[in-house]
This record gives C-alpha cells, sequence and structure tokens, in this order.
C-alpha cells in the first residue's frame, strides 16, 4: 500500500528527470563519438601528409603492402611512429589535465602543476651537464626520474601539515617546487653553453624524431596511469562535492587522492619524457572537453584524452605544413591555434565551475 | 551570545579583543598589529639589505662611506659609484620588487585564485613578445618594426604589456567579469605571447637571439637612473590608487553576490584593480624584464606571515622589495658568476614558502 502510494507519488517528479538524464547520456555518447571520428581523420592527415608530398594511394600501399621503397620508407619509419606518440602523449596529457584541475579545483591547474614538466627539465639539464648524455634515449629515463622526485617531494611537502594535502597546499607547493627546479636549470644553462645547445632541442617540445623505441618506453607507464585515472573518476566526482561531504558518504579521500596524483605523474611524466614540455595541451583540453559533457569525470576524462590526441595532431600536421621544407615545433602551433580556439570557447560558453 | 558585545548607540565597541577599530571621519579599518609589525619589520629589513648591496661589490666601501657618499660628502671616486652605479641599480631592484610583489596581490585577490600572477595572465608575456620582436627584428628592414624600434626596447615592452592587459580584460568583458574567466582568457592570450617570443627565438639571426635570452632572463645589471625615475612615477601614481580602490577588495573576497549585496559596484572595482596589477607589472618588466616567481609567490608568503584572509597589499610590496634586492645583492656578491636575479628570487623564496605551508596547512582559501 505505502509503495503503492509513494510510487505513484514519485513517478511525475522522477519522470521528466529521467529523460533529461537520458538525453543528456546519448549527447555525451554524441559527443565521444564525434572526438573519435576526429581522431581518425587527424591520425590520416598525419600519416598522409608531410614535407613530402605522397600521393594518398601510396601511402595505403606503404601501410598495407610495403615494398621498401622511399615513400614507404618515410611512412612506416617517420610518419607512423610520430602519429603513435602523437595519439599517446595526447590522451595522456588530457587526461592528466583533467585530474588535475579536479584534484587542485583550479581552472588554472596543468598537468605540470606538480613540478613534473620542471623535474624532468632539470634532470635532462643534469644528465646533459654531468653525464654527457646526448641522445633522445638517454633523455627519456632522466626525464622519468625528474619527474617522479619532483611529485614526490612536492607530495610530501604538500602534505606536510595538519590535515593532509589539501588542493591549496598541493598546487603551492608544486609551483614553487616548479620554479626552484627551473632556477637551478637556468643556471646550469646559464654557465655552459654546450648544456643549452643540447636542451633547447628538448625544450621546445616536438614530435619530431622520436621513433618506435620511445614509444615503447613510455607505454607501460601510459597504461598504468590511465588504469589508475579511470578508476580515480568516482572518486573525483564526490570529491567535487568538498571533502567532507566525500568522506560521509564514505569515500576514503585518502586514497583517491594519492590514486589521482600518481596517475597524473604517470601520464605527465611519461608525455613529457617523450616530447619535451608540452602541458598547455592539458589545461586547454581539459576545458574543452568539459565544455561538452559537463563536470561527470567519467565522461570527462575519455573527452579530455580523445580531444587532447586530436589536438596534438593537427597542431603538428600543421606545423608541417605552414613552414615547408622546414616544421614549426607543435609547442608553438599549439599555443596559435589553440590558444584563440580557447578564448572563443571561454568568450562564448558559460563556465562550468570546477 | 549574539548581540552581547554590540549596544546600540555605542560605535566604538570592540568586537574582536585585541583588534580595535579605527574610524576617522567616513573611513575605518582593523588595528591588526601583527600586520602592521611584519610589515615594519619588512620596510627595515629593505633599508639594511639596500645599504649592504650599496657598500658591497668588487670595490667595497664601508656603510659610513656609503652613508656621506649620499649626503654628498666623500671622494669622488665613492660619490661615482655610490650615485651612478650602485644606487640606482639598487633603486631599481626595490622598486620593482614592491611592483611586482602589489601587482600579485592585487591580481590574486580579484581573481581569488593563489595561482593567478601577472606572469600567467599575459601582461609579462605580451612585454616580452614586444621587446623580443624590436631585439630580434631591429636588424631587419620592416617600417612598423622601425618606428617601434625608434622607442627603444623598455616603452615598446611597456606597451606590449598594457596591450595585453587590454585584450585581456576586453576578451574577459562579456556582460561584466567573472574572475575564472578573466583568468582563463589571460593563460590563453599569454599562451599567444609565449608562442610569438618561442618563434620569433627560432627564425631571429643568432647574435639577436642570443640578445633577447638576455633580455628575456630578467635582470638588473644595466640598471641606471634611466629606469628608476619611470617605476617610480609609476609607482607614486598607482600605489595610492591601489589602496583607495582596494577598501572594496574584502567585500570582494565573499564572492560577486554577497559584495554586490553589500553595496559594491563588483565589476567596477574588479576592472579597476585588476588593471592597476597589470600596470605595475607592465612597467616592472619594461624596467627590468620578466622577473619571475615575486609576483606569484611573495603575496602568498605574507598572507601566511600576517594570517590574514587575502594577500595584503602593503606587506606584499615591501617583501618584494625586500626579495628583490636580497636576490640582487646574492646574485651580485656571493656567487662565483654573477646570474639574473630571477634565478636567485626563486631559490631563496622557495623554502621560505614550503616551511609556512609545512607549518601552518589550514586549507587557506582566497
Amino acid at each position: 500500500m505505502t509503495t503503492a502510494i509513494t510510487g505513484s507519488g514519485t513517478s511525475p517528479t522522477r519522470r521528466p528527470r529521467r529523460t533529461g538524464t537520458g538525453a543528456r547520456r546519448s549527447r555525451r555518447i554524441g559527443f565521444l563519438l564525434l572526438l573519435l571520428l576526429l581522431l581518425v581523420l587527424a591520425v590520416l592527415a598525419s600519416i598522409a601528409v608531410g614535407a613530402k608530398a605522397i600521393p594518398l594511394g601510396h601511402v595505403w600501399d606503404a601501410l598495407w603492402s610495403p615494398a621498401a621503397t622511399e615513400d614507404d620508407l618515410v611512412v612506416r619509419t617517420l610518419r607512423l611512429p610520430r602519429t603513435v606518440l602523437g595519439i599517446l602523449v595526447g590522451i595522456a596529457l588530457g587526461v592528466a589535465g583533467a585530474l588535475m584541475q579536479g584534484h587542485t579545483r583550479n581552472p588554472l591547474a596543468e598537468p605540470g602543476l606538480l613540478g613534473v614538466s620542471a623535474g624532468s627539465a632539470f634532470f635532462v639539464v643534469l644528465g646533459i651537464f654531468a653525464f654527457g648524455v646526448t641522445s633522445l634515449y638517454g633523455y627519456v629515463w632522466f626525464a622519468f626520474a625528474g619527474a617522479f622526485a619532483a611529485s614526490v617531494a612536492v607530495f610530501l611537502l604538500g602534505s606536510a601539515g595538519r590535515g593532509g594535502p589539501t588542493p591549496v597546499t598541493l598546487a603551492l607547493a608544486g609551483v614553487a617546487v616548479s620554479y626552484l627546479l627551473r632556477a637551478l636549470s637556468s643556471a646550469i644553462v646559464l654557465s655552459d653553453s654546450a648544456t643549452l645547445d643540447s636542451y633547447r632541442f628538448w625544450d621546445v617540445g616536438a614530435l619530431a624524431g622520436r621513433d618506435v623505441a620511445i614509444v615503447g618506453q613510455i607505454t607501460p607507464f601510459l597504461l598504468v596511469g590511465l588504469l589508475l585515472a579511470f578508476a580515480n573518476a568516482p572518486g573525483l566526482n564526490l570529491l567535487a562535492l568538498g571533502e567532507d561531504v566525500a568522506r560521509g558518504l564514505g569515500q576514503n579521500v585518502t586514497v583517491t587522492r594519492w590514486t589521482g596524483l600518481v596517475a597524473i605523474t604517470l601520464l605527465t611524466g611519461a608525455a613529457v619524457a617523450a616530447c619535451g614540455p608540452i602541458a598547455f595541451l592539458g589545461l586547454v583540453v581539459a576545458h574543452l572537453a568539459r565544455f561538452c559533457t559537463g563536470p561527470d569525470y567519467r565522461w570527462l576524462l575519455p573527452a579530455a584524452g580523445l580531444a587532447g590526441a586530436v589536438l596534438l595532431l593537427v597542431a603538428d600536421v600543421v606545423g608541417r605544413v605552414v613552414a615547408r621544407p622546414g616544421e614549426l615545433q607543435v609547442g608553438i602551433v599549439l599555443a596559435f591555434i589553440g590558444a584563440p580556439f580557447f578564448v572563443a570557447l571561454v568568450r562564448r560558453r558559460k563556465l562550468v565551475r570546477l | 551570545m549574539t548581540g552581547q558585545g554590540l549596544k546600540p548607540g555605542e560605535p566604538g565597541t570592540t568586537l574582536v579583543p585585541g583588534r580595535p577599530a579605527i574610524r576617522v571621519g567616513g573611513f575605518s579599518g582593523v588595528w591588526r598589529p601583527r600586520l602592521v609589525g611584519i610589515t615594519l619589520v619588512g620596510v627595515a629589513l629593505v633599508v639594511l639589505i639596500s645599504a649592504v648591496n650599496i657598500g658591497r661589490g668588487d670595490f667595497p666601501i664601508s656603510l659610513g662611506d656609503v652613508l656621506a657618499a649620499l649626503a654628498g660628502g666623500g671622494d669622488r671616486a665613492q660619490r661615482f659609484i655610490v650615485l651612478e652605479l650602485r644606487l640606482p641599480r639598487t633603486l631599481t631592484g626595490v622598486l620593482v620588487g614592491a611592483a611586482l610583489g602589489l601587482a600579485g596581490a592585487l591580481t590574486q585577490s580579484v581573481t581569488r585564485n593563489p595561482l593567478a600572477s601577472p606572469d600567467l595572465l599575459g601582461v609579462t608575456g605580451g612585454a616580452s613578445a614586444a621587446a623580443v620582436t624590436v631585439i630580434a627584428l631591429g636588424g631587419g628592414s620592416g617600417a612598423a618594426v622601425g618606428v617601434l624600434a625608434s622607442f627603444g626596447v623598455p616603452l615598446v615592452a611597456l606597451l606590449g604589456g598594457l596591450l595585453a592587459a587590454a585584450v585581456v580584460y576586453g576578451l574577459a568583458y562579456r556582460r561584466g567579469v567573472v574572475s575564472d574567466r578573466l583568468v582563463l582568457v589571460g593563460v590563453g592570450v599569454n599562451a599567444v605571447a609565449v608562442g610569438i617570443t618561442s618563434w620569433l627565438l627560432v627564425v631571429a639571426d643568432i647574435n639577436q637571439a642570443a640578445q633577447a635570452t638576455v633580455w628575456l632572463t630578467g635582470s638588473l645589471n644595466s640598471s641606471g637612473w634611466a629606469q628608476v625615475v619611470p617605476i617610480g612615477v609609476a609607482l607614486v601614481v598607482l600605489v595610492p590608487t591601489a589602496l583607495l580602490l582596494a577598501f572594496g577588495l574584502g567585500a570582494l573576497q565573499l564572492g560577486d553576490d554577497t559584495a554586490s549585496g553589500l553595496g559594491l559596484r563588483v565589476n567596477r572595482s574588479r576592472v579597476a584593480l585588476g588593471l592597476v596589477g597589470m600596470a605595475l607589472a607592465a612597467v616592472a618588466a619594461a624596467c627590468a624584464g620578466p622577473i619571475g616567481f615575486v609576483a606569484l609567490v611573495v603575496p602568498q608568503v605574507c598572507l601566511r606571515m600576517v594570517g590574514a584572509a587575502r594577500p595584503p597589499l602593503l606587506t606584499s610590496a615591501v617583501y618584494g622589495a625586500l626579495l628583490t634586492v636580497a636576490a640582487d645583492l646574492i646574485a651580485r656578491t656571493a656567487l662565483p658568476q654573477e646570474l639574473p636575479v630571477g634565478i636567485v628570487t626563486a631559490v631563496l623564496g622557495t623554502p621560505y614558502l614550503l616551511y609556512l605551508l609545512s607549518r601552518r596547512n589550514r586549507g587557506v582559501r582566497i
């Protein structure tokens, strides 16, 4: 009897809400499919477009029935690894950016905020200066070590006081450590011009010149990072209500925070190790994805990852086209394409609060 | 319990013990002994370190001789070194540091974001892009660049910084300025400016690129009276403006709705205070190049030292000056090789901020 009454009482109010969530879900799925389509197009463009004009038919042949011609070599050894790397790094930076903004609840947060980029850069400088490392393979391990050392230092310092890590202390500790490490890097670079000469090519941030071996080096870290990130999404949704509410709803806040921070470090560390610091991508893409999916991290993370891959590949392709026969580095192109687009979007849409 | 302390008809009632209200005419404030004490200690330290900075160097001059030279005495060599070389450099450091500290405190208060600073919001980036344009393309033809180059690098940098500030506010204004939109538009504009700078560094001739890199590290090496006068004038105009406008800041901290409910014209005061902060940062960048760290971190350090609810403006200015001058002193005298000031500020300031963060982790929000 009572169930019947409550059932009839709630159904008129519940009904429009259900159709509302249904519509929202189909819109989100639509956005993800659209992003996937864009990614496929970007991948095709990234394989087909470059300094050397190769007809589409030859590209197709090179992919499926290679015959060791020059075109085949270009496609298989240069463009294909570069494209794969672009997808991986774009996904990593997009997801890491969304996670970072979720954990710090600050729209200015970017994946490198916890000192990851600065730590990588400092260790790469040290590697060049003290150990004479000059190859990209060597840089990768130094960059990784630096990313982990810096973020561990920031976590420890940011959570040293009473109450554990809070968004503001973490962000400030990250900023301070980043500044310190960047200052030390510049001190070394300014005193030794040979180091500057090797370092500036890493520092500019590019996809060019990376091959399959580097993809292999970073992939395991990326996979673990992505797993942790997606496991972190429901907890992050609760944390967005405030720590007290999340705790009251049964969430283990400490575990959620640390999972997210480890995921950010793995993803950003791998991306920076492979491509140099291009963390601006993560900031932009997280906002773009939030405009499309809203604040639910279970949808936001995949959307941010896909959008990151699309934007990075598009910027890379544009960089190959605009400065023929040379190239414009992807970091510079990102600033010129991504930033105006971002500003236009921020102006047009109502901001989703973090 | 409520209303016990406040009786009608008693205007001077103290609500918080130890923090009596001060009322002078139409203005009122709260007497905060800790704030005043820490600020005064900062001023004393600035004077002390400045005096040491003038005395130390390749040609050491004792403190008494420095004072004598300042007063017009001493021999000719001492007067030249003190008045023409070291005093202007030290003053530039003090003024640039004060401008940066105040600019950071204003920006962080207006946006209510502890990560916001003029460096991140495009002003320093715009100044750098403009300066690098002139330095890198100065040798080439290009009528527009030639006209700009005739202004000189500092003026062009100032114009670039102000232009960037105007663009940020122009793009962020849409029936009012919401702080999140302001911050994000600033990040976007900054990215474009940084992109222009790095592109110019790539395409420029190697000698000019090296020259531009020197400017971009930000240093006090070439500071003379030509730098002191403009930034002094800017501070004399802008600091009182900021302090007058700052009466609305306390209400602005409570959120836009509450502030307008309290009778504050939210948009007007946010635009005015933000623009003052950005103008200060642009002048500082024009005088000494982009010195990082001070604008971002000093307000947060002061906030925690003073125990205030928002970055204290004058205290931030004083400690910005202190950090910059101390960094200049160390960069000039203690290190084997002279480094740009921006590097030493970070090395000096970071440990202290980290110490404060670990001491008082109370989840301070701004």
